[in-house]
Parts: C-alpha cells; structure tokens; sequence
C-alpha cells in the first residue's frame, strides 16, 4: 500500500492535531506547500531511476516491524565542543537550550509556535528547491511532518564545535528536521552521531552565505536502524561546506545530499566511508550542481563491504551553462572483503560550459595481497592485518575533514569499532 | 639456526621451477651472504621462508630452531624469530608508522605469550633506536613508507627489525636503491644488531654491500640451487670475473 500515504498527505497532515497544536504561520504554510510537493510528485517507487538500487520500501512500510536492541556507543568527540545537545528516541531532550557566542539555537518546536520566525525563509526553501530534476519526496514529506529539529542561526565564527548526541532504544519512527543558517562571514561545525529512531528520516537543510564557512562530521552508528537522510545545502559566494559521514552500523541507509554552488570562487565537499556486513546496505546519492564560475567540489566514498552487504553511489555533477572554471572532482571505491559483497556505482556528469575540469572515478577492489603480506611477515596476524588494511583504505576520505583534531577523533574511533567487529 | 634441505619450490599459477634443490645450513651468529645472477631465484627463496604466498613448495625442508617453518603462517614465523627485510617495502597509507610498530611488536609479543610492552617504554626504545638509524622523528607519525624515499624505506626496515629482534634476519637486496652514505648507514644499522646469537643471510647482486656488512660465508645461487659456498674472497672473486666462471665451472 505504498501508494496511499502521498494521496492523503494533506488531509493526514490537517487531521494531525499535534502538528497544529499553537502553530505559527510560516510552519503551516512551509508544511502545507511541502504535502502539496508530496502529493504532486508521489512517492518513491523501485522503478524510479534513483531507487534503481535500493529499495524505498524500507523508508515507506507503515510499520517498523523490528525491535532494536540497546547498544553500547563510543563516546566519540568528547573534547572541546561548544555544546552538546542530546536527543532520546528522536526528540530533543534539553529543555533549555544553551547560549553560544556567534550562534542562536532553538528548536522547531519552540518557533512553530510562532507567527513569524527568520527560519520561514530557510525551512522548506533549499529542499523545495532541490526536488528538481530530481524527485525526494520523502525528504518533502518530512519537511511537512517533522516536529522536532534545530534552528542555528550563525552570526559568528562559532570556535568549537557543537554537537548532536542521538540515542535511541526503542521501537520510534522519528523525523527530525534541522536548519543552519550561516551568516556572511561566519563559521560553525556541526557534528551529528548516533541514531534518532529505529527508523529515522532527517533533513538538514543549510544556507552558507558570502564568504560563510560550515563543516559537517556525521557519525551513523546503531544496529537494525534504518535511516534516510537528506543534506540540502546552498552556497553564496566565496563561502565552505564540508560534509563528512562515516557509517559502522544500520541495515538499510540512504544518505542524500543535494548542494548548490550559487556564488562565485564557493567550495563543496561532500564525503563518506561506511563499514558493514550482512544484510547492511548502505547508499550515498549525491548531486552537486554548479550554479556559478570558480567553483569546486569533491566527493569522496569510501565503502568497506564483507558477508553479503551491499554499496552504493550515485554521484552526479552538473554544471549549468556559464559555470565556467568549474573544477569537480568525484572518486568512488570500495573495498570488497569477500566474494558476497557487492559495490554498485552509478557516477554522472552532466557539463553544460566549455571550460571546466571535472573527473570522476570508481574502483572495487580485494585486500591488497602485498600489502597483506608485509603486515603479517611483521607478525601482525591475519585479521588485524585485514583491519589495519580496511583503516588504511578509509583514511583518505577522513582526510577530507579539515580539523585534524576530529579528524584523528574518528580514526581512533574507527579502530576501535574494527576491534570489536 | 636455519636448516634448509633439497627445498625444491615452484610457483603456484604456473608450471615454473624456481627453487631445485636448495641445502644451507646457517649456524647462531653467523652472516652468510647468497650472491648470483638475475633469475637464479635468491628473492623466491626469501619469500617462500617468510610465507609468502603463490608459491609451491614441492619437496624438502625448512626449520627454524627445530620448528617447521613451511607448516606455520607468516605471523607465527616472525613469531618463532624470522625477519624479512623487503627489497621493495610497502606503502600502507593512512597507518602510522609508529602504530604499525606497536600492532608489530605488541602482536609478536602476544603469539609468544609475552607480556606486553608500555606504551612508555615502547615510545623510549622507538625513539633511540630511530636516533640511531638517522630516522627523524616526524618519519614516525607519517604513514608507513609513504613519500620516504628509497634510503628512508630501507632504514624503516632496520628499524623493524632493531624493534622486532629476531633471530633469523633475511636481507633482501637492501643495498638495491641505496647511494653510498644510505648503504653505510643501513649497514651500520645491521651490524649493530649482529651477535653470537643472531644470523643474517643477506640477499645481494653486489659485493659493495659485503664491504660494509661482512660475511662469514658466502654462497653462489644459480638456477635455483646453490652452486658453490666459500669464504668473503668469493665475493670479490664474483666481483672481479662475474658468475660465468663459477658457472661454467660448475656445469
């Protein structure tokens, strides 16, 4: 019955009291637009080309019909953070939120509640914006039923990073949708970990304005989680984004994420590494369009599949016309641990102006057997060697992450969870 | 120390003797030398005792101390005391030098049913021996081998080696990719290890790197066995009139 929810979207929508409850103005309408984008554009289906390979049906089944077993978490980023805000089985846990220097924070519930608020000319905007050419209604859909979310307005150069700690036991379907708004010249990074429900559709939607700079480190963790994840980010001129998610854990997940260069001489890199076995099945979709001259983008995945688990990508640039002096760049790889594992990659690029640079590639690849070797003759045993070799493999996408600090946070990390595997 | 007999190894892939019958016996202490020509299979006779794999041993023997070292894996045979210095060592991005010496070490440690080093006294044993090899301390903290250049590459393997302290130290083509002030100081490094209880066999075309690091033995290897064993002066004898002579002398 996969067809039912988007017909009746709105009508669900008006009839769901707890999203109208105390609702401002700009809320109802940023809602109502996103069911009628639901609506219009239908859901998901497998035949759809960017569904080809992961199945939707996870992300649309009614029900969650599984129970997820408590897990022990890393604590992983611990150290000089600006703020930790926590949020159990997908809703946000503090009741008062905390002040930083360069940046206000509020939740979603808080400003629905009011008739105007600076988040109405964000929410909705870069997700609306990004359903072409390319349909996301679930991203829509969430856009017109998420309740729970941060606003960060960043007016400053925000020194430490501020994080989001999910934590989540329990059988919760959540949808939880953030905002950032990065202000001229300002600068924040955001770093995500956890998992907010047993099955969570996240938007996190962010406008980086003139000569504004925001980083992104995302840690998936967690067992049976299903997640759909969507960044929606649009670039003024001159300005960063960098997005980093590393994956150990999750059956089905699928990480979206859709940015647009608008302004001159502005910087993309959108990068990835997952590890998983079994009936892990982990997709990166992205699409990096190239709005303006001078720009440049990266992507970077890497994906570590073993006992049956299955990688995607699909990457696509698109450069518009007048785009010149583009520089896109886009590398996908996976290292397959045994013969079971599949990597399926689907890289695009679609160039419109004359005078651009843009590569891509792709690889799959078995455990390098010299490198194996010269491991072992050291005495390093077989599987710690295989580790060590998997840590290698994914440090260069970690070296996309700028601050060394978190960058050297997440390599520990990674260690430690090929220690337990 | 080492006892190799009538090894006989062929490659795995293809129908191709390699190996065809070799007999040496290394003794506690001593620095035997194995010169010959390209092809005459002295790199195939290092790897098929570190384990190396695509190789098939067909007939004979190697024992470490008594232990079989064709039965065991490569970890269990540096265990046991046997070291590989690589001809062409590998670049492992994204592993730092000092954690690959550590997993090295504590692993080492950890088969023989040792107890662990300190992460203290490891970083102090790490550091003067590096000192000792010329080895800055930034080359630590880089990936393992990669951007040192061939002199770095080769000191790294000493470094390994000074760390691992094996019994049984296997010297492939070390010189190979080595100017005159790196070779001394890679040897330096050797002969700093060398004791009454330690053996080397040191894999080389040439007879420069005998001037530095000095043989007890030496033996010619062609088409894959050993044609004839003699004291330092056999390496110069090669150095001066090539293998033909002892090729043809032997034919």
């Amino acid at each position: 019955m996969a067809s039912s929810p988007s017909s009746n979207i709105s009508k669900k929508l008006c009839l769901d009291e707890s999203l109208w409850a105390n609702c401002g103005q700009w809320i109802k309408n940023a809602r109502l637009s996103a069911a009628k984008r639901v609506e219009g554009q239908g859901l998901p289906k497998r035949r759809d080309e960017y569904w080809n390979y992961t199945r939707p049906d996870a992300f649309l089944k009614e029900k969650i019909d599984f129970d997820v077993v408590s897990n022990k978490s890393f604590d992983i980023f611990s150290n000089n953070l600006s703020t930790v805000i926590d949020y159990e089985d997908g809703v946000l846990k503090e009741k008062k939120l905390p002040v930083i220097p360069g940046c206000s924070i509020e939740s979603l519930q808080d400003a629905a509640k009011l008739d105007e608020h600076w988040a109405g000319a964000v929410y909705g905007v870069p997700e609306a914006a990004g359903q072409d050419p390319v349909k996301r209604s679930l991203a829509a859909l969430n856009t017109a039923t998420a309740s729970q979310g941060l606003l960060l307005l960043v007016s400053g150069k925000v020194k430490n990073p501020i994080k989001i700690s999910a934590v989540s036991n329990g059988s919760i379907d959540s949808t939880i949708h953030h905002i950032v708004k990065v202000e001229p010249g300002a600068e924040v990074t955001l770093i995500e970990t956890g998992h907010y429900g047993a099955r969570a559709n996240v938007v996190l939607e962010v406008e980086v304005e003139k000569d504004g700079s925001f980083h992104h480190i995302r840690v998936q963790d967690g067992q049976q989680h299903n997640s759909l994840t969507h960044i929606f980010g649009r670039l003024g001129p001159n300005s960063t984004f960098k997005s980093f998610t590393l994956s150990v854990g999750g059956t089905v997940t699928r990480n979206e994420c859709i940015l647009e260069l608008l302004g001159d001489t502005s910087s993309a890199t959108v990068a990835g590494a997952c590890i998983g076995d079994d009936k892990f099945h982990h997709d990166d979709t992205v699409f990096v369009t190239h709005g303006a001259p001078n720009c440049e983008s990266r992507q970077v995945f890497k994906k570590v599949l073993r006992d049956g688990a299955v990688g995607v990508f699909q990457g696509k640039i698109l450069v518009k016309e007048g785009a010149q002096k583009t520089d896109g760049y886009q590398i996908s790889q996976s290292l397959l641990l045994d013969d079971n594992c599949q990597f399926l990659a689907k890289p695009e690029l679609e160039i419109y102006a004359d005078d651009v640079v843009c590569s891509h590639g792709s690889t799959s690849g078995a455990i390098d057997e010299e490198a194996l070797f010269y491991l072992r003759s050291r005495g390093v045993p077989k599987t710690k060697a295989i580790d060590l070799l998997t840590l290698s493999f994914i440090a260069e996408s970690i070296e996309e992450v700028e601050n060394s600090e978190l960058a050297d946070a997440l390599l520990m990390y990674l260690t430690a969870v090929l220690e337990v595997r | 120390m080492l006892e190799i007999k009538n090894l006989h190894v062929q490659l795995e892939e293809e129908d191709k003797k390699i190996l065809k019958g070799v007999n040496l016996s290394l003794e506690a202490g001593k620095v035997h030398a194995i010169m010959g020509p390209n092809g005459s299979g002295k790199s195939t006779l290092s790897y098929v005792l570190s384990g190396k794999k695509g190789y098939e041993v067909t007939a004979g023997s190697a024992h470490l101390e008594g232990n079989d070292l064709l039965a065991m894996a490569p970890e269990e045979r540096a265990a046991a005391g046997l070291f590989l210095a690589f001809q062409y060592p590998v670049e492992i991005p994204g592993v730092g030098n000092m954690t690959f010496l550590r997993s090295a070490v504590n692993s080492q440690q950890k088969l023989r049913g040792e107890p662990e080093m300190t992460a203290g006294d490891f970083l102090k044993a790490v550091r003067a021996k590096a000192q000792n090899l010329k080895i800055e301390p930034d080359m630590l903290k880089r990936p393992v081998n990669v951007g040192f250049s061939g002199g770095e590459k080769k000191r790294n393997e000493i470094l390994q080696m000074a760390m691992l302290q094996p019994k049984m130290c296997i010297l492939d083509e070390t010189d190979s990719g080595l100017d005159v002030d790196a070779m001394k100081l890679v040897s330096q490094g050797v002969n700093a290890l060398r004791d009454n209880k330690r053996t080397f066999l040191v894999i080389t075309h040439y007879q420069r790197l005998l001037d530095h690091i000095k043989p007890d033995i030496v033996h010619i290897m062609a088409a894959g066995k050993i044609i004839t064993s003699g004291g330092p002066e056999l390496a110069l004898e090669v150095e001066k009139n090539g293998y033909a002579d002892l090729l043809e002398e032997t034919a």
